[in-house]
C-alpha cells in the first residue's frame, strides 16, 4: 500500500459532470483529485454526444451527395459517391481525441490531480484505486450511465451497442435497431443515409415515446420518406440465425432479416462495480437520491449527472457539477434551473425546452399554445428543409412562457434561444418584440409568439 | 509601480489570532490614505484597519469570519513607487482555519455595500399576479443566484416586473425594507418547510464563546428583589425639570449605578474578579461598571470607569456616550473591556424577572427589571406605588447567598431612601 493522498474534494468520474465540477473546484482553489478509469470526457466526448454528432454529419453530407448524383433540383452533377467508413470514423476519432486532450489540459491549468483507475468506494471520505487510498472531505460521485442490455439480446457479434454503433468498420447491409427512442433514431436514420436498410422496432405505439404526436410527426414522415422501416408496437423475442424474433401487437411473431441489430433501449445509472454499496445511500430507484443541491444522504457525499437519474443529458451533469464545487467552497447554492433542454439530432432534429402542451395540461396551467410552420419561413425554404415549426407554450393569465418545442432542420440551435427566454422569465410580448434577424430560422420563433398574441405576420 | 503589503496588525498584548469581521473594499478597489479597509476583531473590540496608502487593492488575505494569525498578509495594495515588499512568496499565505477558502483573491461580498449605496427608487408595486405557494418564483438566474447569495427566499419577494417577475430592483428593495415589504403577494398559512443556515461569526461567535463559557465555570445563582422606586422617580423627575436642560436628562441608571457604589463600600467581595485557574479572587477599590448594551452586532458591555468618582450627571453622560459608541462600533477595546461589576438592563423590554448571566470573571451582575404601577399595602392601606424588581445574578462559588442577599438590600434601601444615597 503506498502513501495516503489527501484532498479536499474527490470526484469519482471525468465525464462532463465530474470534469467540469473539477475545473470549478480549481478555479475556486479547492484542492481536488479526480479519478477516471477509461478516457476523461466519459461517454458524452468518448462514445456519446461528440462522436455521434460526428457520425451524423458524415451521413448528412453523404445521403446528400447521393442525393445530389440521382439528379438534384439545385443543379449540382456528381458521380454516385463511396464511403470509406473506416476514414469516416478516423475523422471522428480524431475529433474525440482533441477534446479529451482539450479537457486533459483544462484540468492541469486548474492544478486538478487526475488519476487513472478504478475507484473502488471504501467509505464516505476514502476511496482507493488499485493499492493507492485517497481520503477526501467531500466525495463527488459522477460515474454516470450505462446502455440498458436486453437479456434476450447478448451484446456480441451482430448485436451491438452504441458504442460499437460509432466505430463501424463497415456499414451493414441491413440493421434492426431495437428502441425507437433518441439514441435509436439518431444512429438508426444516420445509418439508413450511409447506405444501410434500416428497421426500427419499438415496443410503444409511437416513435420518441416521451413526446407528443404533433411533435414527432415531422420525424415519422421524415423516417418514412428516408425508407427506415418502422414497427411500433412490436417487442423482441430474441435472435437467432440472423433473424430478429418479435411479437407484432396482435400477438403474431415475426422474424425480421438482419445482419446487425442495435440495442439502444435507454441508459441506467451506473451503480455497479465500485463498491457503491458500501455508503448505503438512498436510492431513488435505480439512481441515487440526490436533494436540490445535489447531496445524497451521507453528510459531504454528493452525486451528480446520470447517476442521479432523469433527464441523463451532459448539460444538466455540467450545471450540477458546477454547482456543487461552489457549494463546497462555501457558497449557498441551490440546482434551480428552469428549464433543461433535451435535443434529439434527428432529421429533422426536435428540440423541447421547459413545459409541453401536455405538461402544462398536467401542471393545471391554462396555456395558449401556438405554432408557426417552417413551411411558411423563408430561410427555411432556401435549405430545402420546410418539414417541422416551432411551438410555444404561454400562460394565458400573464404570457408568460412556460415550453418551447421545435422540430426542423437544425432547431439544436434554437435551444439557445429557447432556455434564455424562460430562464429570464420572458413573456410573448417579450419574444414578440425581440427583432429577430431575417432571414433565419430564427424568425419562426417570433412569428410563434406572435401567432400565440393573434397576429403571425407571415400566416 | 509597488505593492504595498498589510500584515494584521498585533491589536492588543498577547493576542495571536485576530477574526477578520468584515472587508469594506474589494480587489480592484481603488483606496485613499486612511480609508478603512476591513474590521477585525479581537477578545472585545472590533477594530478598523486603515489604509496607510493611496492605491489599488490587488488582493484580500482573508474571509470573513477566517481567524488569521498575527502577522499574516491581511491586504495587498498597488501603489505608485516602490510599496513595501518586493516578491511576497507565495509560501506566505495567512494561516487559515476556516475549512476552504478561496486560494485566488476573490472580491469578498460586502455585505455593507447595501446600506451604502443610495436607496434605488422603489416602484409602486403594480398589482401583481397570485402566485401559488407551490409556484417557483419567476426570476432571472442572476437574481437567483444574489438571493442565495443574501440568504433571501425568492418567494417571499413581490416581483414588480413584468408577469410578476422579481427584478433585481425588488431584490434590493427587500433587502432594505425586509419581509414586511413583499410577503403579501404569498399565503401567509403557507407550511414552510425552508432552513437557512447561519454561519456563528465575528461578534456572535464571541459572544456565544462568552455566555457558554460563563454559564460552564460559573455556579450562577440569582436573587430577584422588589423595590419601591416611587420616591426615586419622583426626585429623578425632579432633577429633570430643574436641570435636565443645563445638565441633560437622567435615566434610572446613574441611581442604580450611585446604589451600587455605596453598597459595594460594605461589600468588597462582590466587587471583585474571581481567577479560577490561579484560584485567587481580587477586589478591586475601583467600581468599574459594565453595561450591556445592544448594538446592530449584538451584546456589547461598555465600561464607565471608576463610577465611585463620578457625579450622578457624570455617570449618566458616560453612560450616554458609551452607548452611543458601541452601537455605533466606535467603541475602543478600552471602553469594553476591564469592569468589575455589570448592570443589564432591558429598559422597557425588563420583563418582571431575569436571569442574568455573569461577565466572567466578576462575580456579580445586576439586572434591572421594568417599572409599573401596583397597588401596595402600606399600613392597612393599599396605595398606588411604582415598583420595580432587581434581578441579579452572583458566582456562588466565592459569594455566599447571605452576602448577596445583603448587597441586594442595601441597593435596596439606598434606592427607595433615595437622599441616602448622597449621604456621605
Amino acid at each position: 500500500m503506498t502513501q495516503t493522498l489527501h484532498t479536499t474534494l474527490l470526484i469519482i468520474g471525468g465525464g462532463p459532470g465530474g470534469y467540469v465540477a473539477a475545473i470549478r473546484a480549481g478555479q475556486l482553489g479547492i484542492p481536488t483529485l479526480l479519478v477516471e478509469g477509461q478516457a476523461l470526457g466519459g461517454t458524452c466526448l468518448n462514445i456519446g454526444c461528440i462522436p455521434s454528432k460526428a457520425l451524423i454529419h458524415v451521413a448528412e453530407q453523404f445521403q446528400q451527395t447521393v442525393h445530389h448524383s440521382q439528379g438534384s433540383q439545385l443543379g449540382i452533377e456528381v458521380d454516385v459517391p463511396t464511403l470509406d467508413i473506416r476514414k469516416s470514423v478516423e475523422w471522428k476519432d480524431g475529433i474525440v481525441d482533441r477534446l479529451t486532450t482539450g479537457v486533459a489540459a483544462l484540468l492541469k491549468k486548474h492544478k486538478v490531480q487526475v488519476i487513472h483507475g478504478w475507484a473502488k468506494v471504501v467509505d464516505g471520505k476514502t476511496v482507493e484505486v488499485g493499492d493507492q487510498r485517497i481520503q477526501c472531505e467531500h466525495l463527488l460521485l459522477a460515474t454516470g450511465s450505462k446502455s440498458v442490455n436486453l437479456p434476450m439480446l447478448p451484446i456480441g457479434g451482430p448485436i451491438i451497442s452504441s458504442t460499437e454503433a460509432l466505430a463501424p468498420t463497415r456499414v451493414p447491409k441491413r440493421l434492426i435497431v431495437v428502441g425507437g427512442g433518441y439514441i435509436g433514431l439518431e444512429l438508426g436514420i444516420a445509418y439508413r443515409k450511409l447506405g444501410a436498410e434500416v428497421s426500427v422496432v419499438e415496443a410503444q405505439e409511437h416513435i420518441l415515446p416521451a413526446y407528443d404526436a404533433e411533435l414527432t410527426l415531422p420525424v415519422a414522415e421524415s423516417l418514412k420518406k428516408l425508407g427506415v422501416k418502422l414497427y411500433l408496437g412490436h417487442s423482441v423475442t430474441g435472435f437467432a440465425d440472423n433473424q430478429l424474433q418479435v411479437r407484432a401487437p396482435d400477438g403474431d411473431a415475426l422474424a425480421l432479416d438482419t445482419d446487425q441489430v442495435l440495442v439502444a433501449v435507454g441508459r441506467k445509472p451506473n451503480t455497479q462495480g465500485w463498491n457503491l454499496e458500501a455508503l448505503n445511500l438512498d436510492m431513488n430507484g435505480a439512481a441515487i437520491k440526490i436533494d436540490s443541491r445535489c447531496q445524497t444522504s451521507m453528510r459531504n457525499v454528493y452525486a451528480i449527472g446520470d447517476l442521479s437519474g432523469e433527464p441523463m443529458l451532459a448539460h444538466r451533469a455540467m450545471a450540477q457539477g458546477e454547482m456543487v464545487a461552489e457549494l463546497i467552497s462555501g457558497k449557498t447554492r441551490e440546482f434551480n434551473p428552469a428549464a433543461i433542454p433535451a435535443v434529439c439530432f434527428t432529421d429533422p432534429e426536435l428540440v423541447v425546452v421547459g413545459k409541453t402542451p401536455d405538461d402544462a395540461k398536467a401542471a393545471g396551467l391554462d396555456c395558449i399554445v401556438s405554432n408557426f410552420p417552417f413551411a411558411a419561413n423563408g430561410r427555411a425554404m432556401t435549405l430545402e428543409s420546410k418539414a417541422g415549426f416551432v411551438r410555444v407554450v404561454a400562460r394565458r393569465d400573464n404570457h408568460l412562457i412556460v415550453g418551447w418545442q421545435a422540430v426542423g432542420a437544425g432547431v439544436s440551435e434554437l435551444s439557445t434561444a429557447f432556455g434564455l427566454s424562460l430562464e429570464m422569465g420572458a413573456r410573448l410580448e417579450d419574444v414578440a418584440g425581440t427583432i429577430h434577424a431575417h432571414p433565419t430560422l430564427g424568425e419562426a420563433v417570433q412569428e410563434a409568439a406572435l401567432r400565440a398574441l393573434g397576429h403571425a405576420l407571415h400566416l | 509601480m509597488g505593492t504595498h503589503v498589510i500584515k494584521m496588525p498585533d491589536i492588543g498584548e498577547g493576542i495571536a489570532e485576530v477574526e477578520l469581521s468584515q472587508w469594506h473594499v474589494k480587489v480592484g478597489d481603488l483606496v485613499v490614505e486612511d480609508q478603512v479597509l476591513a474590521d477585525v476583531m479581537t477578545d472585545k473590540a472590533m477594530v478598523d484597519i486603515p489604509s496607510p496608502v493611496h492605491g489599488k487593492v490587488i488582493s484580500l488575505g482573508g474571509e470573513p469570519g477566517e481567524v488569521m494569525a498575527v502577522g499574516s498578509i491581511l491586504i495587498s495594495i498597488e501603489v505608485e513607487g516602490a510599496g513595501n515588499t518586493k516578491d511576497v512568496p507565495a509560501a506566505a499565505e495567512p494561516v487559515k482555519t476556516a475549512p476552504v477558502a478561496e486560494a485566488k483573491p476573490a472580491p469578498a461580498p460586502a455585505p455593507a455595500s447595501v446600506e451604502n449605496k443610495s436607496a434605488p427608487a422603489v416602484k409602486a408595486p403594480q398589482a401583481p399576479v397570485a402566485r401559488e405557494a407551490s409556484e417557483r418564483p419567476l426570476a432571472s438566474p442572476a437574481v437567483r443566484k444574489h438571493a442565495l447569495d443574501a440568504g433571501i427566499q425568492l418567494r417571499l419577494v413581490q416581483g414588480t416586473g413584468p408577469a410578476g417577475r422579481i427584478l433585481h430592483e425588488d431584490l434590493e428593495a427587500y433587502l432594505q425594507q425586509g419581509p414586511a415589504a413583499g410577503a403579501s403577494a404569498v399565503n401567509p398559512y403557507t407550511e414552510r418547510n425552508d432552513e437557512h443556515q447561519i454561519p456563528v461569526i465575528g461578534m456572535r461567535r464571541k459572544i456565544a464563546q462568552r455566555m457558554q463559557d460563563a454559564t460552564r465555570r460559573a455556579a450562577h445563582f440569582s436573587y430577584v428583589e422588589e423595590i419601591d422606586v416611587t420616591a426615586l422617580d419622583e426626585l429623578r423627575v425632579h432633577l429633570n425639570e430643574k436641570h435636565g436642560a443645563t445638565r441633560g436628562k437622567l435615566t434610572l441608571l446613574p441611581f442604580i449605578v450611585r446604589a451600587m457604589v455605596v453598597a459595594l463600600r460594605e461589600f468588597p467581595q462582590i466587587n471583585a474578579r474571581y481567577d479560577d485557574e490561579a484560584q485567587v479572587i481580587t477586589r478591586l477599590g475601583a467600581v468599574h461598571v459594565g453595561v450591556a448594551t445592544q448594538s446592530d452586532v449584538g451584546l456589547m458591555v461598555p465600561v464607565v470607569r471608576h463610577a465611585e468618582a463620578r457625579s450622578l450627571w457624570g455617570t449618566a453622560e458616560e453612560i450616554a456616550r458609551l452607548a452611543n459608541a458601541a452601537r455605533t462600533g466606535k467603541a475602543s477595546r478600552d471602553e469594553l473591556s476591564g469592569s468589575t461589576i455589570t448592570l443589564t438592563s432591558l429598559g422597557a423590554l425588563g420583563g418582571i424577572v431575569s436571569t442574568p448571566v455573569l461577565n466572567l470573571p466578576e462575580v456579580a451582575i445586576v439586572g434591572v427589571n421594568r417599572i409599573v404601577e401596583r397597588p401596595m399595602v402600606i399600613k392597612g392601606q393599599i396605595v398606588v406605588r411604582k415598583m420595580m424588581n432587581l434581578s441579579s445574578s452572583f458566582d456562588h462559588r466565592v459569594v455566599d447567598g447571605m452576602d448577596a442577599a445583603q448587597f441586594i438590600q442595601a441597593i435596596r434601601g439606598l434606592l427607595e431612601q433615595p437622599a441616602s444615597l448622597f449621604l456621605e
